[in-house]
């Protein structure tokens, strides 16, 4: 059922009685050309492109909860894709493209806002760090500049721009292009769109094991029955060490809480997306008046969805002095999420040794804005077998051969 | 204010907050009002005759208070002016003072006309998640043109401008027991603690302990439940190991028993502000035990325009007359399918408030209060409920309540009756306040006889008392308070109160109030009211598939507004049961997270704010730098002068004399920042090996050794000089960012991975002055100070320490260089730092000495090569690719990093490796970070770059692919405007033979 303003009218007409189902709640199958684990954002991204571009349509993504209840619905939904090394620019760039264009592709609103993004320069050090990062993505062909502090106050006048702040304002990097979206609506729109070309999605089927015949896996087993696949595709950024050791395969990441709060909703003070990284606080606002803020996680491993207060503190500290209005304004609602943490902070898009096991996370931060990228190589990697190009270089071998994919140098804290 | 029709007169027994000899004066949306002291806003404007305080979220449909407190989400308001407004107060919660300017919010131009309702009139047209079906084309629309109107129509209140004057603080506290809630049940709980001795603290939300005794009907040992309380928070108040707080939320519970408790200590009263009274004050309480008596909520019911001005729930009518002696109306009707409104229904007869009837969805209750009210002559109409409402005035005022033969479901209404009232106060029953118990970790369940979720376990120490545990009857109240205070506190017994236990008739639970006409089609019954959020939109979204109740929430908003679906989870979930065919515990219930209600960012920061944020760290020559130059740089939490510019000298040139003085003359430098870390035991040594790349073990005792630090994987992570004091002591140099770090980081493996090892870590940075003198008169400037120590090339060589006395001063004195040049740094304990400085600047005086910053300093060591970590690595540079495989030890057997150094990729030839860069143009300057392209492709970038005065040209370090095999080659860099080129050399620029530092 296609949706526009025209159906909306016509169903307004009968008082929205004939909407149809977003997606289906299909019974499971025995058997699978594929299973994908996980129904976050990655996960149904790369079902919706193995269906699209690979013609894969008899596959089903299983989810332990409902869909895009994992970090795909707790992030703070900033998309761009200002990295510093060669591999981290070609996936999230890719990714940036694909969002671009998804509500259009999708018939489904995902409110990508390419509103602006600015990396604040609040030490030498930091104002060095993105001039070389600045360098490398013109040379890679980003759009993105260095901004004075006067334009930094222009474009976001809340700031404390002052001389004598703790950290005074140097500059920014800035993508015009980077923004964010909605991240339900990202989830639900890849979500549509595989359930229309056939992919089934199995909410509330937890996995219980993997299955495998000697090096091949062969199957998943679930809370509602078993599934017999030669493919299956782990995607449970949060809980990929678990899942994994259920094929034999320890994982190189950590799980650690990150957290993210917004304020009470008021009216429009800031249009842009603001990352400080100096002081460990980003901010933007929603559509709906929130202010949406984020920060760094927890320094100690846990799976519990609970952030410590010393992390918001920190956070919400950092926020008052940057944007010193926010004092007066309330913390309405605060939550956590669970990332993987990789060694060198970037993500794993990866065969493994077991045949036809693969698995896409350790996105630590970072994982919204690289969703379509990050689900349209790893579609591929399964489909053909072999690494898709842009994946290659977050593949595990990273991990033996040393090959590390490190952004700290761009980002402090935040991807 | 008599000749109000809202406001009671004083004979009538209502008002027991107010002071009527005081009247204060205030303006809501401009217009002068007059309260009395004790009144809410909320209760003030009402008095003066205004119902409608806000407008809704999407609909922009006007709205009147609903509850009476914090969980309030239609009356929002803005309360002061610039600086100090602040925006969505629930005016349910301020407390009038005598000049408070407030103003309603989101609308436009004006309150009572509200150009945004043209969004009622077309929401046919926006059901839930209708902007997920639209405003798709064409494609930069949504950014350009949509998004922008409904960002500008959406947010509620409007943000304070600038600064915020006031001042917040947090304070750390331990007790025994803190009890959450001041009303009977927790007042009992904490008596009962208190009772042998233990440190309690009780707090409320509100202004005064009591909860809602004052507006209840029972006795306790024959006195009012008003008597009692006040009893009880006058000897809680009076006792000793008693903290009692009110105006206090607790706003999170967190792991092992730790709260946050949010204290508002001037917002009632401005005066205090303008004291200089910290505005919001911050508890943070590790609590060895916890009492939740936080009481319940009541819930409203859906009907067909359950949301007009007038609807409000029935404890709030009942608060409105009791405390503020204010009518709700003049009319009012009473909806309900509890007991608990027949006490509303009784109050407000009791205060000359007009009763139209009662109406209860029950078919045939019986009880004492049903039968006090039917004798005091309220009409009853049972087995019926509210089928609409009419009104007139856009919807403001209401006329009429229409009424109907209950019938479950979602059936036509027909033999409706019409009953001409103004206000309808609405009790769909309680729900417990059980949120904190949910924060870490608390399970509830749902119970059919109360129909609604109660707690059920919790693996912390803390229980749930009173009717936040779904106890809601006083007796039981009084009962579990007491007990669960005395399981914490110990075995004190007190003399429990009598009451006499009344019986109550079963609530029962009607989550739909059918309207007439078809179903929905045009009759809106709201859920959420702030977001307004629908019935039907929360069957829409069954129909859509959004089944989980996180989709619901998700798609539909229910729950999302500022009071976090404290009024329509329960609802919400009621109507989802009805439309899915489900029990309401199959549908699920929502997480509840901190905060229980929204609190201000302030409070969170605390005095972490301007100054205090990130309080700079000083040398103790800090004020002799601040008054010799004003560029001073922010170096980790330091601040570190960057050069000293001499009678308008600009800073380019302060930097080359500074450089050229030590290069011929001497410098002295303030390296107190250097991170300074003590490691003493018998395992030492052995530790330093497993830290460092290089050997440490056989390093003699007045012998410094340059150590390279790698993390796991190998990459490089810090440098320094660790200098050997005694057999089982060393000192530890880091870089001046990395202190903290190091040694959390020493103390990591420590603790977690070599606790065998017998090593103390102790950070010193901030005991020890230290400063480097540097140049060829070094020696001279110290010789002239005079000393017990050898100062001689032959006693003290290079990479060589001492502890003696300089001029009278007890120092550690360290040969070691990091510009190149004879250079001692002397370490003096912090507190004589700036005597010794003085000394040493007087006696270099006739040698030339000048002080250098930290870009001079940078400056000289990049003409030595000598790299930076932060600098010339960034964390994916090796020991080798920066030319220092002399300090990765062949022998050891371990030692961090060292497997990973081994990876093909780190062995590879062909690396990314440090190399100099001399310019084409020796006047040319590469910009940090300019970037080497070859064949199109990144193959390098400048980690460093500056001007040599002592060269006089510009030098720079890159890291280059296959740098250090490629001496001579040339390579370009292109910027944004032009392409310089530059030539690859050795790094080390000057002095190549180091003869310089070694005399």
């Amino acid at each position: 059922m296609r949706y526009s303003i025209f159906s909306l009218a016509r169903q307004a007409l009968n008082y929205h009685k004939g909407w149809e189902k977003a997606w289906r709640s299909p019974e499971l199958k025995p058997s699978y050309d594929a299973v994908i684990i996980g129904a976050g954002g990655h996960g149904l991204a790369t079902a919706y492109y193995m269906a699209k571009e690979h013609g894969m349509t008899n596959i089903a993504v299983v989810e332990k909860g409902w869909l895009g209840g994992g970090n795909t619905g707790r992030n703070t939904t900033i998309i761009r894709s200002n990295y510093l090394q060669d591999a981290s620019i070609a996936i999230y760039d890719l990714a940036h493209k694909l969002y671009a264009d998804l509500s259009q592709e999708f018939n489904y609103n995902i409110m990508f806002s390419p509103r602006g993004l600015l990396m604040l320069c609040q030490t030498e050090h930091e104002l060095r760090g993105f001039q070389r990062t600045a360098h490398a993505n013109r040379i890679a062909g980003l759009e993105c500049e260095m901004i004075d502090r006067q334009r930094v106050k222009e474009l976001v006048p809340i700031i404390n721009d002052r001389d004598d702040a703790r950290y005074p304002i140097l500059g920014a990097y800035y993508q015009a292009s980077g923004g964010t979206a909605r991240h339900d609506g990202v989830a639900w729109g890849y979500a549509r769109g595989a359930d229309q070309m056939g992919v089934d999605i199995i909410q509330n089927c937890e996995v219980t094991g993997l299955l495998r015949d000697g090096d091949q896996i062969v199957g998943v087993e679930t809370t509602r029955g078993t599934i017999n696949t030669k493919k299956v595709a782990v995607v449970t950024a949060g809980h990929t060490s678990h899942i994994m050791q259920m094929a034999g395969v320890s994982m190189p990441i950590e799980s650690v809480c990150l957290q993210a709060m917004v304020s009470e909703p008021i009216k429009p003070v800031i249009d842009v997306v603001v990352m400080a990284n100096t002081v460990h606080g980003y901010v933007s606002q929603s559509d709906k008046g929130e202010l949406v803020i984020g920060g760094g996680a927890d320094a100690y491993n846990n799976y519990a969805q609970r952030g410590s207060f010393a992390s918001l503190e920190h956070t919400a500290t950092a926020l008052v002095e940057t944007f010193p209005i926010i004092s007066r304004l309330k913390m309405m609602r605060q939550w956590g999420g669970i990332v993987d943490m990789t060694g060198d902070r970037s993500p794993i898009i990866s065969m493994t040794d077991v045949k036809g096991l693969y698995v896409n996370g350790g996105w630590g931060t970072g994982g919204f804005k690289s969703i379509p990228g990050s689900g349209f190589v790893f579609a591929d990697t399964i489909a053909n077998d072999r690494p898709h190009p842009i994946a290659e270089p977050f593949g595990l071998k990273r991990f033996v051969r040393g090959e590390f994919i490190d952004e700290s140098v761009a980002s402090g804290v935040a991807h | 204010m008599t000749g109000k029709p809202y406001r009671l007169p004083d004979d009538s027994g209502a008002g027991r907050l107010l002071d009527r000899s005081k009247p204060l004066s205030f303006t809501f949306d401009g217009k002068k009002m007059t309260g009395y002291a004790g009144d809410t806003l909320a209760s003030a404007v009402m008095a003066n005759g205004r119902r409608v305080m806000g407008r809704s979220f999407k609909y922009h449909r006007p709205r009147g208070l609903i509850t009476m407190g914090s969980e309030e989400p239609n009356a929002l308001v803005g309360v002061g002016t610039g600086s100090r407004r602040e925006p969505n107060l629930r005016a349910t919660q301020v407390e009038l003072f005598d000049g408070m300017t407030s103003v309603s919010q989101n609308r436009w131009p004006s309150l009572d006309f509200d150009v945004g309702i043209i969004n009622n009139h077309m929401s046919r047209l926006f059901p839930s998640g209708f902007y997920y079906k639209t405003f798709m084309w064409p494609k930069t629309f949504w950014h350009k043109v949509y998004e922008p109107v409904i960002r500008n129509a959406a947010g509620l209140g409007v943000a304070p401008d600038g600064v915020d004057p006031d001042s917040y603080e947090q304070v750390h506290v331990h007790c025994d027991v803190l009890v959450v809630g001041g009303g009977v049940a927790g007042l009992a709980a904490a008596q009962a603690a208190a009772a042998n001795g233990k440190r309690v603290m009780i707090c409320d939300e509100t202004p005064r302990l009591g909860g809602i005794a004052d507006i209840s009907n029972e006795l306790i040992d024959g006195k009012s439940q008003l008597d009692w309380v006040r009893e009880q928070a006058a000897s809680l108040t009076a006792a000793d190991n008693v903290h009692v707080m009110t105006r206090a939320t607790v706003i999170g519970h967190y792991h092992h028993n730790y709260l946050m408790i949010f204290e508002r200590l001037t917002d009632h009263n401005p005066a205090l502000a303008a004291a200089g009274a910290p505005r919001h004050r911050l508890w943070k309480v590790r609590a060895g035990k916890v009492i939740l008596a936080s009481g319940a909520s009541e819930r409203t019911m859906t009907f067909a325009n359950n949301d007009r001005p007038g609807v409000m729930l029935s404890s709030a009518a009942r608060t409105l007359v009791e405390r503020y002696g204010v009518a709700p109306g003049l009319m009012g009707l009473i909806f309900a399918n509890n007991d608990d409104a027949y006490i509303t229904a009784l109050s407000l007869k009791r205060s000359g408030v007009g009763i139209a009837r009662i109406v209860d969805v029950r078919e045939n209750p019986q009880s004492e209060i049903i039968t006090a009210a039917q004798d005091a002559g309220i009409e009853t109409m049972f087995g019926h409920a509210v089928a609409g409402v009419e009104t007139s005035a856009g919807g403001k005022q209401i006329d009429a309540v229409k009424i109907a033969p209950y019938v479950k479901g979602r059936g036509r209404v027909v033999n409706e009756i019409t009953v001409p009232a103004d206000f309808i106060a609405v009790s769909g029953g309680w729900n417990p306040v059980a949120h904190l118990w949910c924060h870490n970790g608390g399970k509830l369940q749902w119970d059919d006889t109360l129909a609604c979720f109660k707690p059920k376990s919790h693996d912390d120490d803390i229980a749930i008392v009173g009717s936040a545990n779904g106890t809601m009857d006083l007796a039981g109240c009084l009962k579990e308070g007491y007990a669960a205070g005395e399981k914490a506190g110990g075995k004190a017994r007190l003399k429990k109160p009598r009451v006499v236990v009344r019986k109550q008739a079963p609530v029962e639970p009607m989550w739909f109030s059918p309207a007439t006409g078809k179903y929905n089609e045009g009759n809106k019954h709201f859920i959420d009211l702030q977001n307004d959020v629908t019935a039907a939109d929360l069957e829409l979204a069954q129909r859509e598939g959004y089944e989980s109740v996180e989709h619901t929430k998700r798609y539909t908003t229910l729950g999302m507004a500022t009071d976090q679906g404290k009024n329509s989870n329960v609802p919400g979930m009621g109507i989802i049961a009805e439309a899915t065919g489900k029990a309401v515990p199959e549908v699920g219930t929502t997480t509840f997270r901190p905060p229980y209600t929204p609190f201000s960012f302030g409070a969170i920061a605390g005095t972490q704010r301007g100054k205090l944020f990130h309080v700079i760290r000083r040398t103790a020559v800090y004020d002799w730098h601040t008054s010799q130059t004003s560029v001073m740089e922010p170096v980790g939490d330091w601040r570190r002068p960057y050069c000293y510019p001499q009678g308008g000298e600009s800073q380019q040139d302060a930097i080359n004399r500074e450089i050229l003085n030590v290069r011929n003359n001497v410098g002295i430098l303030d390296a107190s920042t250097l991170g300074k870390i003590e490691i003493k035991g018998p395992d030492a040594g052995e530790f330093l090996n497993r830290m460092y790349t290089n050997m440490f073990a056989g390093l003699k005792t007045g012998k410094c050794r340059y150590g390279l630090m790698m993390n796991e994987m190998g990459f490089l992570m810090d440098d320094g000089v660790t200098a050997k004091l005694a057999d089982d002591h060393y000192l530890m140099h880091t870089t001046s960012g990395g202190a903290d770090r190091i040694a959390a980081w020493l103390e990591e493996w420590l603790q977690t991975e070599w606790y065998d090892l017998k090593v103390y870590v102790t950070p010193v940075t901030e005991q020890w002055s230290q400063f480097a003198i540097a140049g060829p008169n070094a020696r001279k400037v110290l010789e002239k100070l005079g000393s017990d120590i050898d100062l001689s090339h032959e006693a003290l060589p290079f990479m060589a320490m001492a502890t003696g006395d300089i001029a009278g001063f007890p120092v550690r004195l360290f040969r070691i260089s990091f510009s190149g040049e004879l250079s001692f740094e002397v370490a003096t304990p912090a507190n004589y730092g700036q005597d010794l400085w003085d000394k040493i600047l007087e006696a270099g005086k006739e040698f030339g000495i000048a002080p250098y910053g930290t870009e001079a300093l940078h400056v000289l060591r990049a003409e030595k090569g000598f790299i930076v970590v932060g600098d010339e690595t960034d964390g994916t540079v090796t020991p080798h690719d920066v030319g220092m495989s002399w300090a990765v030890s062949k022998k050891k057997p371990d030692y961090i990093g060292k497997r990973s150094l081994e990876q093909a990729f780190l062995t590879e030839p062909g690396r990314k490796q440090l190399v100099g860069l001399a310019t084409t143009d020796p006047n040319e300057v590469l910009p940090d970070g300019a970037p080497a392209v070859e064949s199109g492709k990144l193959t390098g970038h400048v980690t460093s770059s500056y001007w040599s005065p002592t060269l006089k040209r510009s030098i720079a370090m890159a890291l280059v692919k296959n740098g250090s095999e490629r001496m001579g080659e040339k390579i370009s860099f292109p910027l944004a405007d032009k392409v310089i080129e530059a030539e690859i050399v050795d790094p080390v620029f000057y002095d190549k033979e180091g003869a310089r530092q070694n005399v």
